[in-house]
């Protein structure tokens, strides 16, 4: 009976899923290929993909990560060190290629293909997760925000000051705010290249396989042996490790597999914004991950896909387009936009006050919320 | 890393059973407090075997070192051959002992099934890549290990309807059944639970007293016992070991035990 229900369940979100994506898929075709409005879509694409990446994090395992920007800047400079003439005397000038675009293949510097790069993204951030998360994940609770926090400052000071960091034949380590750029376009085998001066569409599309896949691995781990050790852990950290349950490792896997797909995100935008600039890894914007996550409801997939895309346009629509003159109508001499974390941050409070849960709640987090299955931990870790 | 253990031929009433759990000289303190204190002890496989004592006795603490939760800071544990004094509680999982909680820790927001799916955890495979794509073997072992499960809570005598239910909308009969099967879901050699009959009428405690005497029969388990209720205590141990103040003061089988000045004593008080 239950297996019948479980089944029919899933086949439920596939079938959601499927028409969400499709639906979405087809928006662009309504606007012009260059509009504002596909740019919007695209970005609220992206961050769909990080938004879903940290849900797997906060909202699966209840580790509370404030430093996620790490993340994202680790997958930007993955782009930006080998799709970029950033390493330009590699292999004497002639530069390093592994199926790399008509027009890149000429260039020297490192260029892989957009391909290669999702895999080495995955496989850096993967490894950077494990680096940050051992020491860290060691920790609980507020320890936890508390630590990646730390490191997700340290990444942006690294790549802030990675301008003057140099290495081999004077490679500087990250160009800091001058940006790594050009970067390399997406080039798909069997497609044209993605040009953003003629089509911003195969970008959208692309991004949208990027939040299908995120979507399936959201729902499969959710309803697999990890996604019950991690509600066991996030409820009661000594009864999940009194049922077997290795605490580091289950933790260090939610962890990894988050960062993978803020480094996947972070490829992605480094490709389409055609640059890497450290001024976009500062602490704000992983507030800026966490908000949707909260917004949408902790550990709820639709509802974190719905608040990632909310803020998304709040904040590349409707401040800086519909409302941004409002101040100056009343008199005011300031644009709307320099309130942009102003804004997000009383947004996150009206949730916070009105609808904790967030707007569509996933069932076990409101019930938690109501103050059911918080373990009064013991120390596991007496002296 | 395997370590001999002696196995002692007294006359415990279980007859020449191997020793399945030994602490040895084993002592906990937090700071300046001595919460267990050179406290030897031995399981023979098979057996029933009860810990009792006056609250505060360091009962819980001890539970709490065997199954990894606390280090003792002085002496051994030995299961089955292997020191385990400083093995982490999910691998001690692994090894074969389970546990239960004096207060009842069950994942309050996971059905009754997931629960028990849970204490199969150790005992899974699937990894993270498996669990992405899920290809036919691991659709295989969810399916098994649900199926399981509902084997699992139907044994422990919880009623078919409840098993999709939260835990936390279970009675409170039902969450004790539920965080046994939990703990039985694991296969462990060694059960160990803690009150278990805490809360439960005379009939209901009765019923867990046949119920244990059934594990053992049935899955060769042996069980470690913390209980208040002498009476459960009393006629289902086969030994008893009682400690006051952290420290073992008596041992013996239930009528050894029962005629033990320093255990009348420390439950009732020093007479005259």
């Amino acid at each position: 009976m239950s297996n019948l229900r479980g089944l029919l369940k899933g086949k439920n979100n596939l079938v959601v899923s499927l028409v969400a994506l499709g639906v979405a898929a087809i928006l662009p075709l309504f606007f012009d290929p260059l509009s504002n409005l596909t740019n919007n879509f695209i970005l609220a694409a992206a961050f769909v993909v990080m938004a879903l990446g940290l849900n797997i994090v906060v909202g699966f395992a209840g580790l509370l990560d404030l430093g996620y920007v790490a993340f994202y800047a680790f997958g930007a400079y993955t782009i930006g060190w080998f799709a970029s003439d950033h390493f330009s005397s590699v292999n004497g000038g002639e530069g390093f290629h592994i199926a790399a675009g008509e027009f890149a293949s000429n260039l020297p510097g490192i260029h892989l293909n957009f391909l290669v790069i999702v895999v080495v993204a995955v496989i850096i951030t993967g490894i950077a997760g494990m680096l940050i998360g051992l020491p860290t994940l060691r920790l609980r609770g507020d320890y936890i925000a508390i630590v990646t926090l730390a490191f997700g400052e340290i990444i942006y000071r690294f790549a802030v000051n990675g301008d003057e960091i140099t290495f081999g034949e004077g490679y500087k380590l990250t160009n800091g705010r001058q940006a790594i750029s050009p970067i390399d376009s997406i080039d798909l085998p069997g497609f044209a290249p993605f040009d953003s001066a003629f089509s911003l569409r195969p970008f959208y599309w692309f991004c949208l396989v990027l939040v299908g896949i995120v979507l399936l691995v959201n729902f499969r781990l959710r309803d697999s042996r990890l996604g019950r050790a991690w509600i066991a852990i996030r409820e009661d950290e000594v009864a999940a490790a009194s049922m077997g349950v290795p605490l580091v490792k289950t933790k260090l896997l939610a962890y990894a597999t988050g960062a993978a797909f803020g480094g996947i995100s972070g490829a992605f935008l480094g490709s389409y914004l055609t640059s890497v600039n450290a001024n976009n890894f500062q602490f704000g914007f992983s507030i800026f991950i966490l908000a949707m996550i909260i917004l949408g409801g902790l550990g709820s997939i639709w509802g974190v896909a719905i608040g990632a895309i909310l803020l998304s346009f709040i904040n590349t629509y409707f401040i800086p387009e519909v409302f941004n003159e409002v101040p100056r109508k009343i008199g005011l001499e300031f644009d709307l936009t320099i309130l942009n974390f102003g804004i997000f941050g009383f947004l996150i409070l009206l949730v916070m006050v009105l609808r904790p849960q967030g707007i569509l709640p996933e069932r076990r987090r409101a019930l938690e919320l109501e103050g059911v299955g918080a373990g009064d931990a013991i120390e596991v870790r007496a002296p | 890393m395997s370590t001999p253990v002696e196995t002692p031929s007294t006359a415990t009433g279980a007859g020449k059973a191997r020793t399945l759990l030994a602490t040895e000289q084993v002592s906990k303190t937090f700071g300046g407090l001595v919460a267990v204190n050179d406290v030897s002890f031995e399981i023979p496989e098979r057996s029933i075997v009860s810990i009792i004592g006056p609250n505060g006795a360091g009962k819980t603490t001890f539970f709490n070192m065997l199954t990894g939760l606390y280090k003792p800071s002085i002496g051994r544990i030995v299961f089955d051959g292997k020191d385990i004094s400083r093995t982490r509680p999910d691998r001690i999982t692994t090894l074969g002992i389970a546990r239960t909680f004096q207060n009842i820790r069950l994942f309050a927001t996971m059905s009754a099934v997931e629960n028990v799916m849970v204490g199969q955890h150790a005992r899974m495979k699937a990894g993270l890549i498996g669990s992405i794509l899920r290809p036919p073997k691991v659709r295989g072992e969810e399916r098994s290990v649900r199926d399981k499960a509902h084997e699992m809570l139907s044994y422990v005598g919880l009623a078919t309807r409840v098993h999709d239910e939260l835990a936390v909308n279970l009675s409170y009969g039902d969450q004790r059944r539920v965080e046994i099967a939990r703990a039985l879901a694991s296969d462990p050699r060694l059960l160990l639970l803690d009150e278990p009959t805490a809360g439960m009428n005379p009939q209901e405690s009765d019923r867990l007293t046949a119920f244990m005497r059934q594990l053992r029969e049935e899955r060769q388990v042996t069980i470690l016992l913390i209980e208040h209720d002498m009476k459960v205590v009393m006629g289902v141990s086969e030994r008893i070991t009682v400690l006051d103040h952290g420290e073992k003061i008596a041992e013996g089988d239930p009528v050894e035990v029962r005629a033990n000045p320093l255990v009348v004593e420390a439950y009732l008080g020093k007479q005259g």
